[in-house]
């Protein structure tokens, strides 16, 4: 005959539904905080938002304005880091997973991307200064781009071999039987295979790189008004949001809160499409 | 009629010949270029080392070890000691992890094992893209609106209630500023706790779902399972993911910069306002005035590079044991 020992029992059952509640309110306080942050960004963000933010320059203390040259330099950069990251970061991505997959000089330099990929952002900010601005005499927008760049390099070449290597073998092997050379297996085979994931990686990167601050910061400066000169300072939003969220002027309070918003949907919306292209990717 | 046959097949095969060898040609060159980009990658990061050392050495030959043990910080008389920022960067991480680490687990135990099926995966996504949240966003909502609340409602009845505690009065002393060393690490681990329970319910993930019903079938409570099969398989990526998000927490700049006061003095209280590496150099970098100054800040980004590197080469090498470990079992 089995006899349940109830002290034994209630105990366990005690104890467990202290680590269920325990757990739970850890979830509620995670995302009170969370839900908190979002709404006063949605709240102070929409209220400072209107058509100027878009079509007029970052105003002197005191007067009307909007952040458009801010705008228009962070997508100038980001554009430019994306278009000089990618073809990097596919490119050594391939490697490690085609070429190298199983050699020790792939283990290193998944190692140090892994690295890159998580290192403090105002250390490649510092890296670029000394290589680009020092040499060079001059903030610029062009080192602005090149520590972006280095923001995009390891997380494309991360996501690049990831997707390549949920490519099946037997799509590299059908195209070998057929006598294709391996670059070209590569090319025509696995990255079209591979292309979803490969855009999502692409576009997570822009999200990660679209909100950077510290790097612009030691690289770019800012400039207050409307600059397509890249040689110079230009403007660029997080740096404009820092500049201006530090000030004690009340509207510039508000186009930083604007800017914020600005950046948040931009980031959420890339994600969420990166999202939605990798589970239609599955099904 | 036999030599034309016999030119026919020659020219195909020299053609075939030619094509194969054009193929070769074309993917030495693909292989030489791949190599090459993955070259880069490890010349970056051995330039960043070498930028970075390079731009600190005016620094290290002005102060010499005393950059590590002084807490002086004068531009002025140009003598510099890291002392403050050291401790103001190990300090508000090792707070912001006693607080998220633990809250962060929480959630992922919840996502995996208590939540009712249909809101897991809405809940867990959400969590996701909050941890692609710009730390900036979080750096101007500490500044404008948790700092503010605080330093009214909060940060007085604390002060009052610790007064006459031995140890606490100290921890817990000093005028209500508002922000200090508490407040940007409280920003700070509210800006990693979905970082870490989004990597810690994807290391919770790899724990084969036999292990854990075999647990359930002979009758193990939910914390039982948890504690007894969960974690034990998990802990080198849990350990791992962990430090990943400290790595994160050791150089984040934005959140906080804002709310943490910029003062070079360390103090017992948490209340009082500090620094910390990444904002020291955030702050005083393109205002600073002389080689010295400069290469100060730069010598402050080399002693982060160390700290971080370390932690996040642990925390890499951690979550490939349990990948390594995962695959054996499951695969």
């Amino acid at each position: 005959m089995i006899t349940i020992n109830k002290r034994i029992y209630n105990g366990r059952m005690r104890s467990n539904a202290y680590f269920l509640v325990l757990s739970t309110l850890a979830a509620v306080f995670g995302l009170i905080w969370l839900a908190l942050i979002l709404s006063s960004l949605f709240y102070h963000g929409f209220s400072g938002i209107s058509l100027k933010v878009f079509t007029e320059m970052t105003p002197p203390p005191g007067q009307d304005g909007g952040l458009a040259n801010a705008i228009f330099g962070s997508v100038v950069m980001s554009l430019i880091a994306v278009a000089a990251g990618t073809p990097i970061g596919l490119l050594a991505g391939t490697y490690i997973a085609e070429y190298g997959r199983y050699s020790r000089v792939s283990d290193v330099v998944r190692f140090i991307n892994d690295i890159l990929l998580s290192a403090p952002s105002i250390l490649i900010g510092l890296f670029i200064y000394v290589v680009v601005v020092a040499t060079t005499h001059t903030f610029s927008g062009w080192a602005g781009a090149a520590a972006l760049t280095v923001i995009v390099i390891p997380v494309v070449v991360r996501t690049t071999e990831n997707m390549l290597l949920l490519v099946p073998n037997g799509l590299r092997e059908a195209a070998a039987a057929l006598g294709a050379p391996r670059a070209v297996i590569i090319r025509a085979v696995t990255w079209r295979a591979a292309r979803a994931g490969i855009v999502t990686g692409i576009l997570l990167a822009v999200a990660r790189i679209s909100g950077e601050t510290a790097p612009l910061l030691l690289t770019v400066l800012s400039n207050q008004f409307w600059s397509t000169h890249l040689g110079g300072p230009i403007a660029s939003l997080p740096v404009m949001i820092y500049n201006f969220a530090m000030s004690p002027y009340e509207d510039w309070h508000n186009l930083a809160w604007a800017g914020a918003l600005l950046i948040t949907i931009a980031v959420l919306s890339l994600s969420i499409i990166a999202r939605l292209l990798e589970s239609s990717k599955k099904q | 009629m036999a030599e034309i046959a016999l030119k026919t097949t020659m020219s195909v095969s020299e053609i075939k010949v030619r094509a194969v060898k054009r193929g070769g040609a074309g993917d030495a060159r693909f292989r030489a270029i791949s190599f090459a980009a993955a070259a880069l990658i490890v010349i970056l990061f051995a330039g960043m080392m070498a930028a970075i050392t390079g731009g600190a050495l005016i620094s290290i030959s002005a102060s010499g070890w005393s950059f590590l043990t002084s807490e002086a910080w004068n531009p002025v008389t140009d003598k510099f000691g890291a002392l403050a920022s050291i401790y103001g960067t190990l300090i508000t991480s090792f707070l912001a992890m006693g607080l998220a680490v633990p809250v962060g687990i929480g959630i992922a135990i919840f996502l995996t094992e208590i939540c009712p099926l249909p809101l897991r995966r809405p809940i867990g996504i959400a969590i996701e893209l909050l941890a692609g949240i710009p730390s900036i966003v979080y750096g101007i909502w500490g500044l404008f609106t948790f700092a503010p609340y605080f330093q009214e409602h909060i940060q007085p009845w604390i002060i009052d209630a610790c007064a006459d505690i031995p140890v606490l009065q100290t921890i817990f002393a000093g005028p209500p500023y508002g922000i200090g060393i508490f407040t940007a690490s409280f920003i700070l681990s509210i800006m990693i706790i979905p970082f870490i329970s989004a990597v810690t319910r994807d290391v919770f993930d790899t724990v084969p779902g036999q292990l854990k019903e075999s647990a359930y079938a002979l009758g193990c409570t939910t914390s039982e399972v948890v504690w007894n099969v969960v974690l034990p398989f998990s802990r080198t990526g849990v350990v791992g993911g962990a430090m990943l998000a400290l790595g994160r927490a050791l150089g984040e700049t934005m959140a906080v910069t804002f709310v943490i006061g910029n003062s070079h003095r360390i103090h017992s209280s948490v209340f009082s306002p500090g620094t910390t590496i990444s904002a020291t150099i955030a702050n005083e970098f393109t205002e600073s005035v002389g080689d010295i100054y400069h290469s100060a800040l730069i010598e402050e980004g080399l002693i982060l590079f160390f700290i971080s590197f370390v932690v996040l080469a642990c925390a890499q090498i951690m979550l490939r044991i349990l990948h390594k470990r995962a695959g054996g079992v499951s695969g």
